[in-house]
């Protein structure tokens, strides 16, 4: 285990050897928090990079109150999601066709079927953890900001509307569509087989 | 009197709202009336929660889960960057 009340100290005394033990430490998990969000190794290690850069920096104001851990976590995110914004460049498909469809009466177009109730338990299997990541990872970058801030970081409504530079009701808007894209490309995976 | 009623459409639009609890009383009971009445919007709904709390369990690294080795270069290449920091 390592000391965090030692290691902070170490880091505002500028210790070298403080600072490696932070790296080595913190590294690996930092490095496939970036993956998930990017879906790059490439752009995981330049987000983690950067993040450590910026918390170096903002080391002293690092007051303690948060896990170092915690404050790190939320630094790579931070990166991660500046990534994304760079990364933008062609426009943005359509989430429509991941959309429910309704027919002209309002009703549902389709016929769903229920998920299985293990649903919840499949959710610890790897394989579906998998699954999960991917259909994430294909959602267009402005929905999946609001998701992984909302869903996965339990940010609140006010903090993502803060952090993305957006209105509150833009961020419920973006989430619940996030959410329906999702439902649809996660439906054929997790839907209870017909017997 | 006509009672009344919502869409599934309708429905699926305050889904979020619904599951927060921010739905103002008399929309929640149309609400409720139309699930009693809509099988399909019922498993709707049930699918569209998993997929609320699902993500986060995908993206949690766990305790013990191995995670690919970090790259010697990358450990060395964020060593050397905090003296540019400073
Ligand atoms: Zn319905």
């Amino acid at each position: 285990m390592l000391d965090e009340q030692a290691l902070l100290q170490g880091l505002r005394d500028r210790r070298p050897e403080a600072f490696e033990t932070l790296v080595r430490a913190y590294t690996p998990r930092l490095l496939a928090v970036a993956r998930r969000m990017l879906g790059s190794d490439e752009d995981a290690r330049d987000v983690v990079q950067d993040a450590f850069f910026n918390a170096f920096r903002a080391i002293d104001r690092f007051q303690g109150q948060a896990k170092l851990s915690t404050w790190l976590h939320r630094i790579v995110v931070n990166a991660a999601l500046m990534k994304l914004r760079t990364r933008r460049r062609k426009p943005e498909e359509s989430l429509e066709p991941l959309l429910p469809a309704f027919r002209e009466n309002g009703h549902h177009a389709d016929k769903f079927s229920a998920w299985d109730e293990a649903a919840d338990d499949r959710a610890e299997r790897e394989e579906t953890r998998q699954v999960v990541r991917d259909a994430i990872l294909t959602l267009p970058d402005t929905y999946r900001e609001v998701l992984v801030l909302r869903d996965i970081e339990e940010m609140s409504t006010d903090e993502t509307a803060h952090t993305l530079g957006i209105t509150p009701n833009a961020v419920k808007i973006r989430l619940h569509r996030a959410r329906l894209a999702l439902r649809t490309l996660l439906d054929p995976h997790l839907r209870r087989e017909p017997r | 009197m006509t009672e009344s009623r919502l869409t599934c459409r309708e429905c699926v639009e305050f889904l979020m709202e619904y599951l927060d609890d921010t739905l103002a009383g008399q929309v929640r009971v149309t609400f409720e009336r139309h699930l009693s009445a809509c099988p399909n919007c019922v498993r709707y709904l049930e699918s569209y929660k998993t997929t609320t709390t699902i993500c986060k369990k995908a993206f949690e690294v766990r305790d013990g889960e191995s995670v690919p080795p970090v790259p010697e270069e990358l450990i060395q290449a964020i060593l050397a960057a905090r003296l540019k920091a400073e």
